[in-house]
């Protein structure tokens, strides 16, 4: 099972196993990390999902789409060049990812 | 040593819940209700997992090691039918199955119910309701032998599912009383470019038109006849007319209720002690420059979730007023629908349009205060206008009106009120 790595905006970490297919804010807010609130559930909403992905990870992910970057532009702390809404990456067999989430989402 | 007794196991009773571990809250808490399915959220039900997009697991609020991890008793399929409460708040819970359910404090988190319709043929088999899970397992295991649907009810929920619907092959009519689309909940403009948007991807929309009643073939629904007798045939009719809050309970216990349970600005109802949160609880409206006195019932994920909070606040004996901006989304095919704000007592709309992508915001403004914005496929403008209410920040109406300026580089400070002067 893929790991997913949560560093929240103190620094702390956790690491959660994550099942392939679910995105990094399901598996987030399933097991009940901080930092992502996700008020629409993934359905490309709310910008509240928002993560900085590592840059090695980053390379590695499918691309961001119009209405995620167009949202990504809107969130409650503003995005840098790593910044991507949680809800849109999914979990790869095989892929750690290490995301860190901002201080606010709202 | 009962704890907190949450009646409704949805978007609120969760919310509530986990809120109150998330702030640190340790007194034990039972979150009950009466679906047979572990806890999920409702707004795909119409929308991605109507279309297959999205699996039934996805749509889980927490992992099932989530609830005894954090010391949430899970209780599911019992049905509270009646509460013995004492004047101190606390009490006894009785379920349809006779089991009991002491309480410290109460919180009905019971939502609400679809409104259903009046007329013959309502108890035909293929008559449908989308409220919850069942009512969608019901709505998709019929799917294979459907293909005219009518959609009764042009509101968010009926026509999401008409555009899923679509999406997936069906030949969908959707007829609707009022002269336009989602006429409680979106201005004119909002519903004359849904109205357009849906047509053109095939769905016959019937506006100002009414249902005389359901008919049958052999002893299923066959068709929906018209008031002017025109028979539209119907392998399947979705019924989507609004829905009513549950204050039944509420009643029953001697709570005020009036178009759902009263509540004050910390979800507390009117006996100081039970709290009501969600779809059934009627707030002090939240906006800021609201009327005094005024009151609201929102049924939106958004308000479940911000007065969850303020209640799990309550409860751990901080006072945390509502003071969230209510925001909603419908996702309709290939319509993105945001809202942020309400829009009542607002005297001129700013429209802004990229008509080649789509796109359409309408700002409501009362003289040069923002009040709300339906944003269609602006998702940019929706932020903007959502974070600038939350922060009680201005954007004027003269540079919002150049569809070329984004809305987020021209929020400024609100101007100091200098009497009523504008
Ligand atoms: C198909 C659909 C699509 C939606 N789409 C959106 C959307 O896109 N965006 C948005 O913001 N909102 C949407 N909503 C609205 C949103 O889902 C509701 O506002 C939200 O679910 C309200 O949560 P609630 O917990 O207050 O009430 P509910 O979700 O109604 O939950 C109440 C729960 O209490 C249970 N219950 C009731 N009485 C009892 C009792 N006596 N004993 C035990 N249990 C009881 C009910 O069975 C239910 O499980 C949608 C709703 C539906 C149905
Ligand atoms: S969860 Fe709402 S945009 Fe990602």
């Amino acid at each position: 099972m893929p790991t997913i790595t949560y560093t929240d905006a103190d620094g702390q970490t956790r690491d959660v196993q994550a099942t392939p297919g679910d995105s990094v804010m399901e598996t987030a807010v399933r097991n009940g990390v901080p930092g992502i609130v996700a008020e629409c559930g993934g359905s490309l909403s709310c910008a509240t999902c928002h993560v900085f992905v590592d840059e090695e990870d980053l390379a590695t992910l499918p691309p961001v789409s119009d209405m995620e970057d167009e949202m990504l532009y809107g969130t409650a702390v503003d995005r840098e060049d790593t910044s991507r809404l949680s809800c849109q990456i999914r979990v790869v067999d095989g892929q750690d990812l290490h995301v860190t989430t901002p201080a606010t989402q709202v | 040593m009962s704890g907190l007794l949450v009646v409704g196991s949805s978007q609120a009773g969760v919310s509530l819940a986990t809120s109150l571990r998330a702030l640190g809250h340790e007194g034990p808490i039972t979150l009950l209700g009466d679906e047979r399915h572990r806890p999920y959220q409702r707004p795909a039900l119409s929308k991605e997992w109507l279309q297959g997009t999205v699996t039934s697991e996805s749509l889980l609020f927490r992992s099932d090691s989530y609830w005894p991890e954090h010391g949430i008793d899970l209780v599911k399929g019992e049905r509270v039918i009646r509460v013995d409460k004492a004047d101190d708040g606390s009490g006894v819970a009785h379920s349809m199955s006779g089991a009991q359910f002491a309480f410290d404090r109460l919180a009905l988190a019971v939502g609400a119910r679809p409104r259903r319709l009046v007329m013959e043929g309502t108890d035909l088999p293929g008559v449908l309701y989308l409220r919850n899970a069942d009512d969608a397992l019901e709505l998709k295991a019929r799917l294979p032998d459907v293909r005219d649907v009518v959609v009764i009810g042009g509101g968010f929920i009926g026509i999401e599912a008409a555009a899923s619907l679509t999406t997936l092959g069906r030949s969908v009519t959707l007829v609707e009383a009022a002269p336009r689309l989602v006429a409680r909940a979106v201005g004119e403009q909002t519903s004359a470019h849904l109205l357009e948007h849906h047509r053109s991807t095939g769905i016959e929309v019937l506006l100002g038109t009414s249902v005389r009643r359901i008919t049958a073939r052999s002893d299923h629904v066959g068709g929906v006849e018209l008031a002017d007798g025109r028979v539209l045939p119907a392998d399947l009719v979705l019924v989507g007319v609004g829905v009513v809050p549950n204050t039944g309970l509420a009643e029953s216990i001697g709570l005020n209720c009036a178009d759902g349970v009263l509540v004050d600005e910390t979800a507390v109802a009117s006996d100081g002690h039970t709290m009501a949160i969600g779809d059934c609880a009627n707030q002090p409206n939240p906006m800021p420059g609201a009327p005094p006195g005024d009151r609201v019932r929102f049924e939106s994920v958004n308000n479940a979730i911000e007065q969850a909070k303020v209640a799990a606040y309550a409860i751990t004996g901080r006072r945390e007023e509502y003071a969230g901006i209510p925001w909603f989304w419908s996702n309709q095919g290939a319509v993105k629908l945001q809202i942020a704000g309400l829009s009542t007592g607002h005297d001129r709309t700013l429209v802004r349009r990229d008509a080649g992508k789509g796109k359409q915001s309408v700002l409501y403004y009362r003289g040069e205060r923002l009040l709300a914005a339906d944003c269609i496929n602006s998702p940019l403008d929706f932020l903007a206008v959502k974070a600038a209410l939350s922060k009680g920040l201005a954007i004027p109406f003269v540079a919002a009106a150049d569809p070329a300026v984004q809305l987020k580089a021209v929020t400024q400070p609100a101007p100091v009120p200098v009497g009523t002067a504008r």
